[in-house]
Order: C-alpha cells, then sequence, then structure tokens
C-alpha cells in the first residue's frame, strides 16, 4: 500500500467516527458541514472520471448535481416521498441528459467540448429559472427528507450522515475498479494518447461517452442527496460558478487518483467556511490560493502524497 | 501472379497549395519488405498517414487484402491487419512498456466494455504482451514507466506495439529515426528477423538500413514514385541518382 493509500484510509476513518464525536462535544454543525463536504466528494469523484482519467474537462458537471437535486425536488413537490423511486429516477435522468450532452460534446476537442458542456449546462440553468412552478429563480423548499420505508430514516441527521459516507465510499470503490479495468484503460489511453489509442485499433468515441454517462449517473446521486441534505433545491445548483467549484475540488484534489477528489472537496469547502467567518471579501483570499495549488502542486494535494496514478 | 497484399492506386493529398502525394501508385505483395526512400519533404510520412487511415485522401484508391478501405477509419484499418509506428515516438508515456503493449493486445481482444476486472491482472493479455517484448529485447524492461525508457528503448517499444496487434501489414515510419549507430544497429538486426515472416513498409533515411533490409524500393520525389526496383536496380537507377542519392552520397 503506498503512503497516499494509507492516508485515505485514515480520513476515511476519521469520518466514520465524526458522528459520536460530534455528539459528544454538542458540535452538530460539524456533522452538517462533513455530510455537505462528502455530498460534493462524490460529485468531484464522478468528475475526477472523466475529468481527470478520461481528459475531458467539462465545464458544466453541475448540470447532474442540478438535475438529481430537481428528481427529488419535483416529486416531493407532487407528494411522491418515496425515496427508491425519487433516487432511481434522479440517477436514469442524469444519466440520459449525460448521454444526450456527451453525444454531442464529445465529438469535438479541446475549447470546444469546455464550451459545449458550459452551453449544456448554462441552458438547464436557464431552464431552472423559468420553472416558475417550482420556484423559479427563488428555488424552493422541501417539506420532507426522501422516505425509505424498510430500510432506513434519513431524517435521522446521524443516519443520513452515515448513508452519505457509505455511498461515497461505494462511488469511491466503483470508479476505482472502473479505471483499472479494461474500459478505465481504454479511456486513460485515449486521453493519454489520440492517435496512438486509434492506430492501434480502438475507436474511443463509444469508450468516451459511456465513462461520461457514468459521470453524469454518479452525480445524479450527489444531486438526490443534496436535495435531501438543503432540503431545498435551487437553479444555483447547475450554476457555472458549481461547476467550476467541482473542477477545482478534482484539481486541487489531484486529477486521476481515488484520494484526490475527496481531498479536493475537503479543502476547497474547509476553505471557504474559515475564510467566509473572517472576512465577507473572502474570495479575494481564496482566488490566489486556488492559483498557487495549481501551479506549484500540479498533482494536486494527493500528488504530495507518493503513489502512483491510479493506487490510492 | 496473386493480387498483392497492399494495391494503391493514383493516391492524391494536397495542403494548399503543396501536392504532398501526386499520383501514387504503389504494390506490396504478401511476404515482402518494401522500402520507400525519398528526399525530406518528399511525402513520405503523408503517405504512411494515409494508408493508416491517419489521413484521408483528395482523390485515388487503397486496396487492402482484397477491400477497399480508402475510406475506413484508423480503428477500422487496425482490425483488418494494418499497423503503423511513428516517425515521432507516440507511446503511452505515463504507463508501463508492458501496459503499453498489453492495450494493443487488448485493443484486438474484443470489445472493452468490461467494467470491474483489473486489466493489469488478465494473464490473457499480459503474457502476449511480454512475449512481445521479450521479442524485441525489451523483456527485462516491462515494468519501467514508458517515458523513463531511453531513446531506443521508446522506438522499440514503438515497433512492439505494432507488433502486439497481429498485424498483416507494418508500416514502419523510420524506426531507426534518432537512434544512436549500435542502437540503430539492433534494431536493424531485429527487423532482419521479421523480414519474410511480416509484410513490412519501411520508410527510412538510414540507407544501410534500407539496403540490408529492403527486397523492393520504391523512391519517392516531390509526392511521386520516381522508380520501383530491387536495391540494386535502384542503386544503380540514374534518374534516382540525379534525384536522390546523388545528393547524399
Amino acid at each position: 500500500m503506498s503512503r497516499r493509500t494509507i492516508i485515505l484510509g485514515i480520513v476515511l476513518l476519521v469520518l466514520a467516527a465524526v458522528p459520536p464525536i460530534a455528539a459528544a462535544l454538542n458540535q452538530p454543525f460539524y456533522l452538517d458541514l462533513l455530510r455537505r463536504i462528502m455530498i460534493l466528494s462524490i460529485a468531484a469523484v464522478s468528475l475526477n472520471l472523466i475529468l481527470g482519467y478520461g481528459g475531458m474537462v467539462s465545464f458544466g458537471h453541475a448540470a447532474y448535481l442540478g438535475i438529481g437535486a430537481y428528481s427529488v425536488g419535483i416529486f416531493m413537490f407532487y407528494g411522491v416521498t418515496n425515496g427508491y423511486l425519487q433516487w432511481l429516477v434522479a440517477i436514469a435522468a442524469s444519466a440520459l441528459v449525460a448521454l444526450v450532452i456527451g453525444a454531442i460534446s464529445i465529438r469535438a476537442s479541446g475549447i470546444y467540448f469546455i464550451m459545449i458542456t458550459l452551453a449544456f449546462t448554462q441552458m438547464l440553468y436557464y431552464l431552472g429559472l423559468s420553472l416558475e412552478e417550482y420556484g423559479g429563480d427563488d428555488g424552493m423548499r422541501l417539506a420532507e427528507k426522501s422516505q425509505f420505508p424498510g430500510l432506513v430514516d434519513i431524517g435521522d441527521p446521524t443516519v443520513f450522515y452515515y448513508v452519505v459516507f457509505c455511498l461515497l465510499v461505494a462511488c469511491m470503490w466503483i470508479t476505482h475498479r472502473i479505471v483499472n479495468s479494461r474500459f478505465g484503460m481504454v479511456i486513460r489511453a485515449a486521453k493519454s494518447n489520440d492517435a496512438r489509442t486509434r492506430a492501434i485499433g480502438f475507436s474511443p468515441y463509444p469508450y468516451r461517452l459511456a465513462a461520461f454517462v457514468i459521470a453524469g449517473a454518479m452525480c445524479g446521486l450527489a444531486g438526490a442527496l443534496y436535495a435531501n441534505h438543503l432540503a431545498y433545491i435551487t437553479p444555483n445548483l447547475t450554476s457555472w460558478q458549481q461547476s467550476g467549484d467541482l473542477m477545482f475540488m478534482v484539481i486541487m484534489g489531484g486529477m486521476s487518483t481515488t484520494a484526490g477528489p475527496l481531498f479536493g472537496a475537503f479543502a476547497l469547502l474547509i476553505l471557504e467556511d474559515v475564510l467566509s467567518s473572517l472576512t465577507q471579501h473572502w474570495q479575494i483570499i481564496l482566488g490566489p490560493i486556488l492559483v498557487l495549488v495549481v501551479l506549484f502542486a500540479k498533482r494536486g494535494l494527493a500528488g504530495l502524497l507518493p503513489g502512483k496514478e491510479d493506487d490510492g | 501472379m496473386a493480387e498483392p497484399l497492399l494495391e494503391v492506386r493514383g493516391l492524391r493529398k494536397a495542403f494548399g497549395a503543396l501536392q504532398a502525394t501526386d499520383g501514387v501508385d504503389l504494390d506490396v505483395r504478401e511476404g515482402e519488405t518494401h522500402a520507400v526512400i525519398g528526399p525530406n519533404g518528399a511525402g513520405k510520412t503523408t503517405l504512411i498517414s494515409q494508408l493508416s487511415g491517419m489521413l484521408h485522401p483528395d482523390s485515388g484508391r487503397i486496396r487492402f487484402a482484397g477491400e477497399d478501405i480508402t475510406r475506413l477509419p484508423a480503428p477500422a484499418r487496425s482490425m483488418r491487419g494494418l499497423a503503423r509506428s511513428f516517425q515521432i515516438t507516440s507511446i503511452y508515456k505515463e504507463f508501463s512498456a508492458l501496459d503499453n503493449v498489453a492495450l494493443s493486445v487488448q485493443a484486438h481482444a474484443g470489445h472493452s466494455f468490461r467494467f470491474w476486472r483489473p486489466a493489469r491482472r488478465e494473464e490473457a493479455l499480459r503474457a502476449p504482451a511480454r512475449k512481445i517484448l521479450d521479442e524485441v529485447g525489451l523483456g527485462a524492461r516491462a515494468e519501467i514507466i514508458a517515458a523513463n525508457l531511453a531513446h531506443g528503448e521508446q522506438r522499440q517499444l514503438e515497433i512492439a506495439m505494432a507488433l502486439a496487434t497481429s498485424p498483416r501489414l507494418l508500416l514502419l515510419d523510420e524506426p531507426v529515426a534518432g537512434m544512436g549507430t549500435e542502437e540503430s544497429q539492433r534494431m536493424v538486426q531485429f527487423l532482419g528477423t521479421l523480414k519474410g515472416r511480416r509484410t513490412m513498409i519501411l520508410v527510412e533515411h538510414d540507407m544501410d538500413a534500407v539496403f540490408s533490409l529492403a527486397d523492393r524500393i520504391s523512391v519517392l520525389v516531390y509526392g511521386r514514385i520516381i522508380a520501383t526496383g530491387a536495391p540494386q536496380e535502384i542503386r544503380t537507377n540514374p534518374e534516382v541518382r540525379a534525384a536522390y542519392l546523388g545528393e547524399e552520397s
């Protein structure tokens, strides 16, 4: 095991131990903060699959966060509280939209790919604004949480915390398996050297598209979790700032590493939290920090720890 | 006589005003090593790129193993048994030498929509890849990250990746480019072991390599083939001497 894998293990153990510690210290706020970090980590893990491993710089990944959240919110609006149904639709709808966006954008490359993914997500953002029924630009409160009869009650903050924790570990595990499978080797090869990949006989397009759909589906799940966490949906979930935040998590944490997105989400959200408590102009401080990290730690926080690209 | 493995007729490709390929006819017979030589800028790499499907010709026709492949994209040509090596080393730098070759094997081992089993533990991919690395003399360097291989080793890896697709025709674009004397001798020796067992098109500047390996030579000048023949004929062909060999010797 590399040192990075060990540190990832320690971070996960600490995360698992947070609820009893927060309860003992009577600090429920930390439970809330860490749950939010873990939910956005799932989104970052999914983005890492296409951005880090696949080399597809999607500047519109927040689209699936929004679709996942709105899937839950709209069902709630009509009084359908069944979580199995809500989350399944959140994942399926995100996968479907990713299929459409990916089918068009993956034919382009470089800056065009970035702009097309951004444009689609902006379309969804304006769609959200125009949905007056579901709150328009004010967003919409959710009266209750998704119901999982016979399984768990995520209305209990600690239970919800562990549900998120387990899903995060599952998503990291699944991604780790995928990127080391035959499929994963193809998308990584296509990122590394497209001409060579075609020359040895691969057509990268269907593999890239499949990765794009998997990432969309996984981020849709994060969206469903986020709607429950916030008890609120808003078009801002699909804003370009949100897409940018997800990219920063991946890049700052370390692209194409299993642990990177988690480290990145932690670093970004805790920095945000600390800095915003110091001054209301916290973004002026955050911006240069991000630039410095990108300039001086090219392989991100995970890159500071020894370990191979894919082993932790 | 049997139909040649590769048959090129009237191939043309222009980049703006530059006619890089200007009506090329070329036959390559099964089993032969066919060298394509020519001065810098004669259009050799452009020709190879059209044969491998990286570039599409403006007009003309390419038949391979009895099938018109003129419009086929590169991956489909690879599937039919055309493999190329690149003049400028083109490998997966962050992967190990073994990973590089295993990817070539994988490309020809059915679809890759397999999401769960670690590819690096699949003997079906690793064993053939190791065998080919041994064959090109990189067996002991299998686990080295490709970026850390010496230049000559990276050139060997190029060839290994092409061989791993079990090609019927190997397109070798300057395999000894940038190599030291000793390295290039070893490469020529290795290519000599393929001779007769593989059909090869060899684009090369190194005349020693060409004359020791080729069964036939075609001379490309300004996008046209001005002569094709056995090495001895080419050496003595006055037109060739004037256009090309004369300049070098």
